[in-house]
């Protein structure tokens, strides 16, 4: 035995979600699925408009939790996919007039790309050191973005307007309600989507790598290929989300991607429950309405007010929503038994 | 006489299995007793639990005074030495910071300084390395490391879990040699968990044996070798 | 010839704040097994607490040495309440504590403070060092400060009964536990240490980078950086990882083209993740073997 190195037992960092927790029962589904449908009839445009947020963020946040929670790769970087995400369809719509729709492949698959290399030179890093890389990269997205070099198509650090679709076929509703359910349609898609992936080989040979890398190795599962394979599908969603936003928002400017994005959505992702893919709308919520309501108590001490109320959510509920669904599971099951 | 450890009714679960299904048993002051069986009997459990290590009900009384709700550590302050399986071994300190770190809950600095020595008495072979990285020590030097510094804590009792892995079987006759010098000069009280039984037994004055988190045999350790119903059925020789 | 020597001198000049920031980090990593993202939020609340008490009339020294025993304290304070209820949560959970904590102590800096940017004083004034232009007395200083920490943790580890337990307690805490060891308030201690370590940092740094509530961000990530290329096991590491960030920082902006002020990070960072892809342990840090 060599002199000076630790030997460590690896215990999984990121805890698996376990199988039959891992989406939201048939019932409970179809109920979230219609209230989703329905309650744009009922409220402003503003609302509506919040609504769509917490879908798009929805997203990026289930990218990472494919990322984190399913392959076990660390990721503080999120924000410079979606920055790419959101640019090129922007880029797209006011160069080249492409149809806001056709925009948002586009930016799922330049993104894709752009991860999976990314995840080259990320295999030989893991935990800490994988978070300082990515890191880095988040860092470095706005100051790219506002480099000379590129600003005549990104608009430098002004940034670019975009404009946004009305409904098609001249549908009598409201550019707002037409973005939302064009919105939510594309949610569902790559939910679906993304639990398939997740159950699949694919899914578990990510589940594998999570949960012991060297032994997964030992069973063939090509690690370097699925860990990048991992980070593609991960950088691709946050882009089509990225996309989203910028639509959503109209505008796509150098200062709205700093790493602040990607650590809302670290945020969001354990709020929701990691590796819970359906709680990424609730960490998408937590990380749209918390901090406005901070505000809202107190405007000097928003910081504070918003650590405060993070660090409630962690103590009641360390495992995030996916803890609230189960105890809400249980107490129903025990309901159920009564009668 | 009343018994140093008393251990009634113990039940240990790991999660929502449950490893032991109501232990009791009780070891005399100075006494030296093996608990034996197979892989997976819970025997390893049954240490870890007297430590407070594992989730458990039931009563554990040491020398009268209840282990319920103590955290490890104070466990251990109680005169509790534990040498756990795979044998903890500070691999990346030095064989003398060992033996320090077996003391560190003791005030009395230079009775330290010479129970260190009476450590490297009993095992010479730590003297030779002591200044060595403890990582780099063979399997049956590390496993005297570890039983050199339970010894440092002066316990009343010690646990000590499958010393015998891994090491080659005249190492574990020298060791079994020391173990048994141990109870009778210093008045350690011993339970050693064991898997190979004849040794054990020709070191141990009683035995009992765990067959999935029951105690089935309990008794004298010679009679229990001596029987050769009870050796085939529950201790394969 | 001559600009790169003096680009490396006075990257080491500026490393010095890294070196010492770095220490405070891998003292928190050795207790806890993670970084703390808090860590300079914590450090720049310690030197707004030692402005304060100097304002208040408070001689430098005086001030200096009461602000490490409340930084030891309200160190020992926020793990107590914060983080060991958050023991057993998941890793990921436990970073969202830090950023709340971040957060949180950030947003209360800049109300009792204030965002105005203040002079901080330094003791070692701050006229050229031996007359070099490069490096000043001050900088010299902190250079000296950071190595004097250095030799006195290491003669805390290696020769008295507390280091010797924190040690063991951050190597195996199961072992520890039974020798005895309440691993719980080594990590307390850890908390405290490294929040006194902070405390030194930030008020070596203030005068450089001047006093303001966001003070220590960029400084935090090259820390982080110092202490990661350094081998996070390491306190020497750390302090030799931060001069070379220092170094690499000042070199990435004189000889890379293109390279302003804001893309240094970012090619500092890249700098040092190559050379974790080279050596994943870091520069000083002990290969880790991992067992399936």
């Amino acid at each position: 035995m060599s002199a000076a190195e630790e030997v460590v037992t690896e215990a999984p960092a990121i805890e698996a979600v376990p199988k039959r927790a891992m989406t939201l029962g048939l019932g409970t589904s179809v109920v979230v699925l219609a209230a989703l449908i329905i309650a744009p009839m009922f409220v402003k445009n503003f609302i509506i408009f919040q609504m769509t947020q917490i879908l798009y963020l929805g997203l990026a946040v289930l990218a990472l939790n494919i990322l984190t929670g399913g392959s076990g790769q660390f990721s503080l970087g999120q924000s410079a996919f979606y920055a790419v995400g959101a640019y090129t369809s922007a880029i797209l719509m006011e160069y080249s007039g492409m149809n806001y729709a056709l925009t948002l492949p586009i930016a799922g698959v330049i993104c894709f790309a752009f991860g999976f290399v990314f995840g080259q030179p990320a295999l030989r890093l893991s935990g800490v050191y994988l978070a300082l890389a990515t890191f880095a990269l988040a860092v470095a997205m706005p100051q790219l973005l506002k480099l000379g070099f590129f600003e005549h198509w990104t608009g430098g650090v002004q940034g670019l307007v975009v404009t946004k679709p009305d409904a098609p076929f001249g549908l009598k509703m409201s550019q707002d309600m037409w973005l939302y359910y064009f919105t939510l349609a594309i949610t569902i898609g790559i939910y679906i989507a993304s639990l398939n992936l997740l159950k699949s080989r694919s899914g578990r040979a990510f589940m594998a790598i999570r949960d012991n890398e060297i032994a997964a190795s030992a069973m063939g599962i090509n690690v370097a290929l699925y860990k990048t394979l991992a980070f593609g599908v991960s950088a691709g969603i946050t882009g089509v989300a990225g996309g989203l936003g910028a639509i959503a928002v109209q505008f796509v400017a150098p200062d709205s991607f700093t790493v602040n994005l990607a650590i809302q959505l670290f945020l969001g992702m354990v709020v929701g429950g990691v590796g819970w893919l359906p709680g990424s709308t609730v960490g998408a919520a937590f990380i749209i309405f918390v901090p406005n309501i901070a505000e809202g108590v107190s405007k000097g001490l928003s910081g504070a007010v918003f650590g405060v109320l993070l660090f409630l959510v962690i103590f009641l509920v360390p495992h995030g929503a996916r803890q609230v669904a189960m105890m809400a599971q249980h107490l129903l099951g025990k309901l159920m038994k009564k009668n | 006489m009343t018994a140093m450890l008393n251990v009634k009714d113990l039940r240990a679960y790991y999660g929502q299995v449950q490893a032991l299904h109501g232990l009791s048993f009780a070891l005399n002051e100075g006494s030296l007793t093996t608990l034996l069986g197979a892989n997976g009997a819970g025997k390893t459990t049954t240490l870890r639990a007297i430590c407070n290590m594992v989730r458990s009900t039931g009563a554990i009384e040491f020398e009268g005074k209840p282990l319920a709700g103590r955290s490890t550590e104070n466990v251990v302050r109680l005169g509790i030495a534990h040498v756990p399986q795979g044998r903890g071994t500070f691999t990346t300190m030095t064989v003398e910071e060992n033996l320090q770190l077996g003391a560190i809950t003791r005030g009395d600095s230079k009775n330290i300084v010479s129970d260190i020595e009476r450590m490297y008495a009993h095992f010479p072979v730590l003297k030779e390395r002591h200044t060595q990285q403890a990582g780099t020590l063979s399997g049956g030097e590390q496993q005297m490391l570890a039983v050199a510094r339970a010894l440092m804590l002066r316990p009343r009792l010690m646990l000590l879990d499958e010393p015998s892995f891994g090491l080659a079987p005249l190492i574990v006759r020298d060791l079994f040699k020391i173990l048994g010098k141990i109870n009778r000069e210093d008045k350690v009280t011993i339970l050693v968990v064991e898997q190979n039984a004849q040794l054990a037994l020709e070191l141990a004055d009683q035995a009992y044996v765990i067959e999935t988190g029951r105690i089935v045999m309990s008794g004298n350790a010679k009679e229990i070798a001596n029987n050769e119903d009870v050796r085939k059925s529950y201790l394969g020789y | 010839m001559e600009l790169f020597t003096n680009q490396v001198l006075a990257g080491i000049a500026t490393g010095a704040i890294y070196a010492c920031m770095a220490l405070a980090v891998v003292m928190i990593y050795q207790a806890i097994d993670h970084l703390n993202f808090a860590q300079g939020e914590m450090a720049m609340f310690s030197t707004f607490i030692s402005w304060q008490l100097m304002q208040w009339g408070l001689p430098y020294w005086w001030a200096f040495l009461a602000t490490l025993i409340i930084s030891f304290i309200g160190g020992i304070a926020i793990e107590r309440l914060l983080f060991k209820p958050l023991a057993k949560a998941p890793i990921l959970t436990n970073v969202a504590g830090f950023i709340a904590l971040f957060a949180i102590v950030n947003s209360l800096a800049g109300l009792i403070w204030d965002f105005t940017i203040k002079q901080y004083p330094t003791p070692f004034g701050s006229s050229p060092f031996l007359g070099s232009q490069l490096i000043s007395t001050h900088q010299a200083g902190m250079i000296g400060v950071t190595v004097l920490l250095l030799v006195l943790l290491f003669l805390f580890f290696q020769y008295t009964r507390i280091g010797l337990a924190m040690r063991a307690a951050a190597s195996l805490p199961e072992s520890a536990r039974l020798v005895g060891i309440n691993t719980s308030w080594m990590i307390a201690l850890g908390w405290g240490m490294a929040s006194a370590i902070g405390a030194i940092a930030g008020i070596l740094i203030a005068p450089v980078v001047f006093l303001e509530p966001n003070m220590m961000g960029g400084v935090l990530i090259y820390g982080f950086a110092a202490a990661v290329l350094g081998g996070l096991s390491s306190p020497l590491g750390a302090v030799i990882g931060g001069f070379l960030v220092g170094v690499f920082e000042n070199l990435a902006g004189t000889y890379i083209p293109g390279v302003g002020n804001e893309l240094k990070l970012p090619i500092a960072l890249a700098l040092i993740i190559t050379v974790l892809v080279v050596k994943p342990a870091g520069l000083l840090g002990r290969p880790i073997v991992k067992r399936v």
